[in-house]
């Protein structure tokens, strides 16, 4: 299904807290949008103003122009899932039970998950080629695994739109490519995307949009060709950033220049 | 490393094939320690006499046996192993309950201060030589009391994680209460007062009777319903608020309706057992060992853990030695090692 999520002037953080403001963007289905932003510039709590879990503090926040704030945590978990970043594990669930509770927002509160839930569950691992992890304890496979399940877990929430907070921090370099590839192969499914991270060169690599946020703002959006520029960069992180094309790889990259931390004699 | 392989994959595959033959041992447990009970004590009966007892009871028939075994199993006996089986179960379920919600498997019953709490109501009766049915109702309203006062303590510190809160919370406002019940021990009675009272601390099965467990059945009943109907949603309940909160539950409601039914169940076994720590920190331990985390699974192993394990402590207690041993000294001198055992052995259970 078709899905806009639509921010105007939007205000976050904690009544007596504010972490940003003035915030307009909009995602739709089949585009990947990518959040850049220095460590504290507010982007998790913008995601989970986004996401509806803290309130707005203004500002209009409208999921296919509707009021975000007049949805129940079901109908709305049914449109949107989260990938939060997966450190935390508490009791030794199996993956398959762990993806199974993103049926949740399909489940009544008295059932339990049906034989058709379980097979949602199972095609989600499958969607990522991880069906071979289903019985594993989640406790007990690695960051990167989790990363996946967790993502298995917002598909199976069969939502229109996904929210990714830094989906590839704590990954390593091969697991960091799979899961960009996974999240273009997923907008191009039909999914809209949302998806913060720290390295510009992910935004060439998946994004159709960028927006970079500085001290709770926006300070530019657009595509990754047009904001994520050598000047906006040194702005955002205040360091020199070279941005080349490189022809092997097919995008361009993004590397620090690290001139100035030359050794004194 | 290929044995802990091995036990993952036995613990994981498939949530519904396996469970039948890890149920079993729960269960087996239980009727075993149930006949064993009934039939040892003061007066040998024979494990044979028991079942013959029951069986004439149940059916109205006569057992053929003497007056005095007749009265040993079915007066004394019963109502006993009854009474551990439910309050046994009840605490156990109300463990795995709080140590999910509280995504902490070092939780127990006495965290939310709910001990605590019962345990002034009580004693606070038994100071004032209130007649027994007003000291379980005032048991049962320190109990409540005491996780509404730190329940309302966790919401009004903000801005931190909700569960810390009121981990925090339970603990200061358990202090508070022990710190009463300290002081109502200076004020008691010496001679009349203050043995009821530290016994009553202590724990113990020997002085219920049928009419206590009749009283307390109905709120054990209540407190069970809301863990059975929505066992499922209790796994949710043991993820991060704001995840659980994304995958589409209302965590809010549902907490206050497990916090509820498991503060019920807890109120409701010390208001008339006394205080009998450790179970509900160790059963569920165990339980999610043999059967795994799913609340669906956990509910019932605990359940069953917990009425064999409290049977299996009272029968020892009032066997080992020519007078009773209160029950909580028993828990807690096997619960406390046994815990410190898992504790350095087993990190499965919880990472």
């Amino acid at each position: 299904m078709a899905v806009t999520l639509e921010a105007i002037d939007l205000a976050f953080g904690y009544p007596r807290a504010p972490v940003g403001r003035d915030v307009s963007l909009s995602i739709s289905t089949g585009e990947v949008l990518c959040l850049l932003g220095p460590n504290g510039c507010g982007k998790t709590t913008l995601f989970k103003t986004l996401l509806g879990l803290i309130p707005s503090q203004g500002g209009m926040l409208r999921l296919d122009g509707r009021d975000v704030a007049s949805f129940s945590r079901p109908e709305f978990a049914r449109r949107l899932g989260y990938v939060p970043q997966a450190n935390s594990a508490y009791f030794p669930f199996s993956v398959l039970e762990v993806v199974l509770m993103g049926r949740a927002s399909r489940i009544g509160a008295f059932s339990t998950p049906s034989a058709s839930d379980r097979e949602a569950a199972k095609a989600a691992l499958e969607a990522l080629s991880i069906s071979h992890l289903g019985p594993r304890l989640y406790t007990a496979i690695s960051g990167g695994e989790r990363q996946m399940v967790l993502i298995a877990r917002a598909l199976a929430q069969e939502p229109d739109m996904i929210v990714m907070d830094e989906p590839t921090a704590s990954l390593d370099f091969g697991n960091q490519a799979r899961v960009l590839e996974r999240i273009r192969a997923l907008a191009a499914s039909g999914l809209a995307i949302v998806l913060s991270t720290h390295d510009p060169g992910h935004a060439y690599a998946c994004a159709d949009r960028v927006a970079l946020m500085k001290k709770g703002r926006l300070v530019a959006l657009g595509t990754p060709a047009e904001v994520v520029t050598p000047a906006r960069l040194k702005e955002l992180y205040g360091i020199d950033v070279a941005v080349a094309f490189v022809e092997a790889a097919g995008r361009h990259v993004c590397a620090p220049s690290l001139t100035q931390v030359d050794v004194q004699p | 490393m290929t044995r802990q392989s091995a036990t993952q994959a036995r613990a994981a595959s498939g949530p519904q094939r396996r469970v039948w033959p890890v149920m079993a041992l729960p269960a087996l447990a239980l009727v075993v320690l149930v006949l064993v009970s009934l039939a040892i004590g003061k007066y040998d009966v024979s494990p044979g006499e028991v079942a013959a007892v029951i069986l004439a009871k149940l059916t109205g028939t006569q057992s053929g046996l003497s007056t005095t075994v007749e009265t040993v199993v079915w007066q004394v006996r019963v109502p006993r192993v009854l009474a551990g089986l439910l309050i046994g179960a009840g605490l156990s379920a109300a463990g795995a309950v709080y140590q999910g919600l509280f995504r902490n498997p070092l939780v127990s019953p006495d965290i939310l201060g709910v001990s605590a709490g019962a345990s002034l109501g009580a004693v606070a009766g038994i100071f004032l030589s209130l007649p027994v049915m007003a000291i379980q109702g005032l048991s049962f309203l320190g109990g409540l009391g005491a996780v509404a006062l730190v329940y309302s303590i966790g919401l009004a510190v903000r801005g931190r994680d909700p569960a810390l809160a009121l981990v925090l919370a339970g603990v200061a406002v358990g202090a508070l209460l022990g710190a009463c019940i300290s002081l109502l021990k200076v004020l008691a009675d010496p001679y009349n007062q203050l043995p009821a009272i530290t016994f009553w601390l202590l724990g113990s099965l020997a002085s219920i009777t049928q009419g206590d467990l009749a009283s307390i059945l109905p709120a054990m009943a209540l407190g069970l319903l809301p863990m059975v109907l929505l066992r499922w949603r209790m796994n949710l309940m043991s993820l991060d608020d704001e995840e659980a909160r994304a995958l589409g539950v209302e965590t809010q409601r549902y907490r206050w309706i497990f916090i509820a039914a498991a503060t019920l169940l807890t109120a409701s076994a010390v208001s008339v057992s006394g205080v009998v720590g450790w179970i509900g920190l160790l059963v569920p331990h165990i339980a999610r060992m043999l059967v795994g985390p799913d609340f669906s699974r956990l509910l019932p192993a605990s359940l069953m853990l917990g009425a064999a394990y409290l049977i299996g402590v009272d029968t020892l207690a009032r066997s080992i030695a020519a007078i009773e041993v209160p029950l909580g000294i028993l828990t807690a001198a096997i619960g406390a090692p046994f815990f410190l055992y898992i504790l350095m052995t087993a990190r499965r259970g919880w990472q």
